[in-house]
C-alpha cells in the first residue's frame, strides 16, 4: 500500500465484516518519542484465540473467494519494516483492536495520505456505522464523531454526496489546522 | 464556504434539503443504479479507492441516481479494480480492470445507454452476500 490510509481503508474492512456497528480510528503522532501509532478499535464479534494466533499469517483469511488474506500481513510488515511494531487483541463477540506503531521519521513509513478521503468513503458505504476518528499531534488534537455530525443534518442521509464533500473539508481543515503530518 | 465546523455543516443543510426534495420522486431502490467496487486488499492496492470516488462523483454529476457501495473480494484480484453493476430489471455484471477512463465509458455507454461495454471479466458471476 502506498499510504497508511489505504492500509485503514482495508483493515477498517474487516470490522465492517466483522459486523461492527461502532468502529473508532485514533492516530496520534508523538514526534518527542518519534512515534507515529495507529490504533483501530471496533466492537464486532472479534476472534477466538485460535485464530487470532494466526491472523497475522499472510495465508489465512476467514473469506471463502481466495486462500489468501494480506491486509494485517501487509500492515505488519509495514510498521516493522519502518523500526515499530504491530500488536492486535480480539476476544470473541467484544471487538477487535489492531495497533501499528511506525518511527514517525523513518524513511520508509509511508505517508498517511488521504484519510480524510478513506474516512469519507467509509461513511458514505457504511452510512449505518458508529465512525470515530481522533487525531492526535503532540498537545493538539482533532476528533470528528458520526454521531454529532448526524445530530447536526437531522433528516439529511450522511451519505448524501454534497455532505460527504463537505465532511471531507471539514476533516482536512482540521488536520490542517493541527499541524498533522500528512504528506 | 468553507467547512471547518459542524455550526458550518448546518448552513449548508437547507441547500441539500432543497435539492434531496426535488430528486425524492425517484427514489426507488428497484429503480436506481447499484454500483459495488470490490473493496478488499486487492482492490485497495490496486486502487479501488480512487475509482469509487471518481463514480461517485461522475453519477452526481451527470444527475444519475445510484448508490454506490462496497463489496468484498469476489475473487477475480488480478482483475482488481473490479466494480459490479446492476441496472435496474438486470442481472449483476462485473467489470475487471476498471480505470477512470473504463469507468466513464461504462457510466456513458452501458449504465446511460444501456449498450455492451468490454471488460467484463467472468462467465458465471453470481453476487457475494457477506
Amino acid at each position: 500500500m502506498k499510504e497508511l490510509s489505504l492500509h485503514i481503508l482495508d483493515i477498517v474492512q474487516n470490522s465492517i465484516r466483522a459486523k461492527a456497528s461502532k468502529i473508532e480510528l485514533r492516530i496520534t503522532e508523538d514526534i518527542d518519542n518519534n512515534q507515529f501509532e495507529i490504533q483501530i478499535t471496533d466492537n464486532g464479534i472479534g476472534m477466538d484465540k485460535v485464530f487470532l494466533d494466526k491472523v497475522t499469517s499472510p495465508f489465512v483469511t476467514s473469506r471463502k473467494t481466495r486462500n489468501v488474506g494480506l491486509g494485517i500481513s501487509l500492515l505488519k510488515q509495514n510498521a516493522e519494516q519502518s523500526g515499530g511494531f504491530f500488536t492486535i487483541n480480539s476476544e470473541s463477540n467484544k471487538g477487535t483492536i489492531i495497533k501499528a506503531v511506525f518511527e514517525h521519521q523513518n524513511i520508509d513509513r509511508p505517508i498517511l495520505g488521504d484519510v480524510a478521503g478513506t474516512m469519507t468513503l467509509l461513511i458514505g458505504a457504511n452510512p449505518q456505522i458508529h465512525f470515530i476518528y481522533l487525531h492526535k499531534k503532540e498537545l493538539e488534537q482533532f476528533y470528528f464523531d458520526t454521531e454529532e455530525v448526524k445530530n447536526e443534518i437531522d433528516t439529511i442521509p450522511i451519505q448524501h454526496p454534497d455532505i460527504l464533500k463537505a465532511l471531507k473539508e471539514l476533516i482536512n481543515e482540521n488536520l490542517n489546522d493541527i499541524k498533522a503530518t500528512i504528506n | 464556504m468553507k467547512v471547518k465546523s459542524l455550526a458550518d455543516l448546518r448552513k449548508i443543510k437547507d441547500e441539500v434539503h432543497e435539492k434531496i426534495k426535488l430528486r425524492e420522486q425517484s427514489e426507488n431502490a428497484e429503480q436506481i443504479v447499484q454500483i459495488k467496487v470490490a473493496m478488499a486488499t486487492c482492490g485497495i492496492a490496486s486502487g479501488a479507492k480512487e475509482i469509487m470516488s471518481y463514480i461517485i462523483d461522475e453519477l452526481d454529476y451527470s444527475g444519475i441516481d445510484g448508490v454506490v457501495t462496497q463489496t468484498g473480494c469476489m475473487g477475480y484480484c488480478y482483475a482488481e479494480p473490479t466494480i459490479e453493476v446492476k441496472l435496474p430489471g438486470k442481472a449483476p455484471v462485473v467489470y475487471g480492470f476498471v480505470t477512470k477512463g473504463k469507468a466513464k465509458e461504462i457510466i456513458e455507454r452501458y449504465i446511460i445507454k444501456g449498450e455492451l461495454v468490454d471488460g467484463v471479466i467472468p462467465v458465471t458471476y453470481r453476487t457475494i452476500d457477506e
